[in-house]
């Protein structure tokens, strides 16, 4: 089989994490870097990390140049039903006769850009609310808490499936749900965050020196806590790309005929003995999803080794 | 005498709550004027800093009151510091705590003018004068607080406070976070400043060879009260209050000979179950009955106060004279 030798094909070679990538092993950016100063910790000898940025890197790139890269139109329903894999269609076609491949490459189109800014937006509400919460404290804090809460109380594919189901099946529905959903996280940490910084020395000079609340907020506590934050949030993106996919899977996201993964896998669980036209795009997500868990830890441990622990908990 | 600065009455500060309830500070007097350092000195967990931070504001008092140039000084809450607060302004410990790692040196002055009102460029203007007023490079404006030593940043922090053309400087433990020699710049530092502008300062420090060094006056705390406060040169030579006279024991002389103060027994009590009467009764060398149950107040006695039952023998205490006995100090 051609499979495994395409040059389009990078999900299919990552995932073990354990082919060292003859670029990043070359240690080129690492030199100069930013992050190449801690010798020992440098991400760029670690082989999760540098996985994770090259698989990302190579789906970022498949995003942005689907049209060139695909070798059909995504959408066009013209071949033969469920061919296998073959040189023609190297990763078959589905059950309305399109090239699985060009799908999968569009897939990329979706999955990433409504994942990076559902993950944005949850985290610019929590952490706005978050912070208003963890600096004023009172009512302001009661409130956004206990909304947080009742959000945590339920399960998150379950409480998004229903806001989903509410507003409609659209894609843009069901970034809204998962943002619903994803948002209490950033509140509480940030929140937390605040609490502690509130009492830092410089916070309580500012305020000596007049400042208002909201300016230290601004100017001095918020350049100090965006560093888990953003740990937190390149955690979430993989987790964001799992639910979104899970919503469409479920019928609930991108509709038919939108290249989407999870609609994709949802295909293939109906044509359960053509494995190809499910696996594929399976295999997307797994890749982006791990990748960026990778790319999430490793900045965990280069940005705060202390807040990991936060993060994780 | 000049009216003072800052005015403190039977000034009381409490942590917690219930049963587990802590009186660091207890019915404090202070006055600090115009021109003035006032030493502020004990063991740790006396009760000295939380004092310093009640006189700013930032701790919320149980009792009495605190004037800041006639006008009481408003607890800090959420609410904005309001403008003729903002002459009363505190040095901290830790200098590398107390300025915001990711802000630039001139950002971080300059914000006393602003925060007053002013505008930024005038802010980082000042913020020149003043890093060199306080023997830094002008320059230093462009640059991130990290790149300073420990020495260096308190005298940021220092040009910060002063950016807000402060009347009174609240210093807790200015110097004891910083190497000896950058120790005696800062402490000198502030000096020239007090006597330049005519601040006042209240020095807080545990350290009392230099207390010694910068302050006027002297007050000496024991959980959580004043047992000792006048003239510098009139509490050293002759300290009255056996804890004092046991602290200025301690201090270690140049020629190596410096004594532990053997004449304390035992540690600090716990604060939240202070002794009865004189709360140092249990440790002092000169305990009569009457210690445990009295509580003694601060007494005029040789041109300087002292809450001691047995060598500060005021009306207030109704105790008769009793004659210096102990080991006094020649």
């Amino acid at each position: 089989m051609t499979v495994a030798e395409s040059p389009l094909d990078p999900p299919a070679g990552v995932p073990a994490g354990e082919r060292p990538d003859p670029g990043a092993a070359a240690g080129g950016p690492g030199r100069t870097g930013r992050a190449g100063r801690g010798s020992r910790r440098s991400p760029w000898r670690q082989p999760l990390a540098v996985t994770g940025f090259v698989v990302l890197a190579l789906w970022t790139l498949v995003a942005v140049f689907a049209p060139a890269l695909a070798p059909y139109d995504p959408d066009a329903q013209a071949f033969d039903t469920l061919q296998a894999p073959s040189g023609a269609h190297l990763f078959g076609t589905d059950e309305v006769g399109r090239d699985v491949l060009s799908r999968v490459l569009f897939g990329a189109r979706i999955s990433l850009p409504y994942a990076v800014i559902l993950v944005v937006a949850a985290m610019l509400i929590g952490a706005v609310l978050g912070g208003l919460a963890g600096y004023f404290g009172g009512w302001v804090d009661a409130v956004v808490m206990r909304l947080a809460d009742l959000v945590f109380a339920f399960p998150g594919i379950i409480l998004a499936l229903a806001i989903a189901a509410a507003l409609g099946p659209q894609l843009r529905n069901a970034v809204i749900a998962v943002v619903v959903v994803s948002w209490p996280s950033y509140a509480r940490l940030v929140r937390s965050l605040v609490l502690s910084a509130r009492g830092a020395q410089y916070v309580v000079s500012s305020r000596l020196l007049g400042a208002s609340g909201l300016r230290t907020l601004v100017v001095d506590i918020r350049p100090n806590s965006a560093g888990p934050v953003f740990v937190m949030a390149a955690l979430d993106v993989g987790n964001a790309v799992l639910l979104l996919s899970g919503l469409s899977f479920l019928g609930l996201g991108a509709q038919p005929p939108t290249a989407e993964w999870g609609a994709m896998v949802a295909a293939g669980a109906q044509n359960f003995d053509r494995w190809w036209v499910g696996l594929f795009p399976g295999l997307a997500i797994l890749t982006v999803v791990l990748a960026f868990n990778f790319v999430g830890d490793t900045l965990r441990d280069v940005l705060d080794p202390r807040t990991a622990r936060e993060v994780r908990a | 005498m000049t009216a003072p600065l800052l005015r403190l009455r039977d000034v009381a500060v409490e942590y917690g709550r219930g049963a587990a309830r802590v009186r660091a500070v207890d019915g404090v007097d202070l006055d600090v004027r115009p021109g003035e350092i006032l030493g502020l000195v004990g063991e740790s967990g006396c009760g000295k800093s939380t004092l310093g931070r009640a006189a700013t504001g930032l701790e919320p008092l149980a009792r009495g009151t605190v004037e800041f140039l006639g006008r009481p000084v408003e607890p800090a809450g959420r609410r904005r510091r309001g403008a003729d607060l903002r002459r009363l302004q505190m040095v901290f410990q830790d200098p590398y705590a107390s300025l915001n790692p990711r802000r630039k040196v001139g950002e971080l002055i300059a914000d006393g003018v602003v925060l007053g009102g002013g505008r930024r460029a005038d802010g980082l203007r000042r913020a020149r004068e003043l890093l060199e007023r306080v023997g830094l490079p002008g320059d230093a404006v462009g640059s991130y607080p990290h790149e300073f030593s420990g020495g260096q940043r308190q005298r940021i922090a220092i040009a910060r406070t002063l950016a807000a053309d402060p009347a009174c400087i609240v210093a807790d433990e200015p110097i004891s976070a910083l190497d000896a020699s950058a120790q005696a710049q800062v402490a000198n530092l502030l000096s020239e400043l007090v006597a330049e502008a005519s601040l006042g300062m209240v020095f807080v420090s545990h350290d009392l060879s230099v207390v010694r060094q910068v302050a006027h006056r002297v007050a000496v705390m024991y959980l959580g009260r004043i047992v000792e406060i006048g003239d510098t040169a009139t509490v050293w030579s002759d300290p009255r209050h056996p804890y004092t006279e046991a602290l200025v024991a301690a201090i270690p002389r140049a020629d190596g000979a410096g004594t532990l103060p053997v004449d304390l027994p035992g540690d600090v009590p716990d604060p939240a179950a202070p002794p009865s009467g004189c709360h140092f009764h249990p440790r002092c060398p000169l305990v009569q009955d009457r210690c445990r149950v009295q509580d003694p107040r601060l007494e005029p006695v040789a041109g300087r106060s002292a809450a001691c039952l047995v060598r500060a023998p005021g009306s207030g205490n109704r105790a008769g004279a009793v004659p210096l006995t102990g080991p006094g100090r020649p």
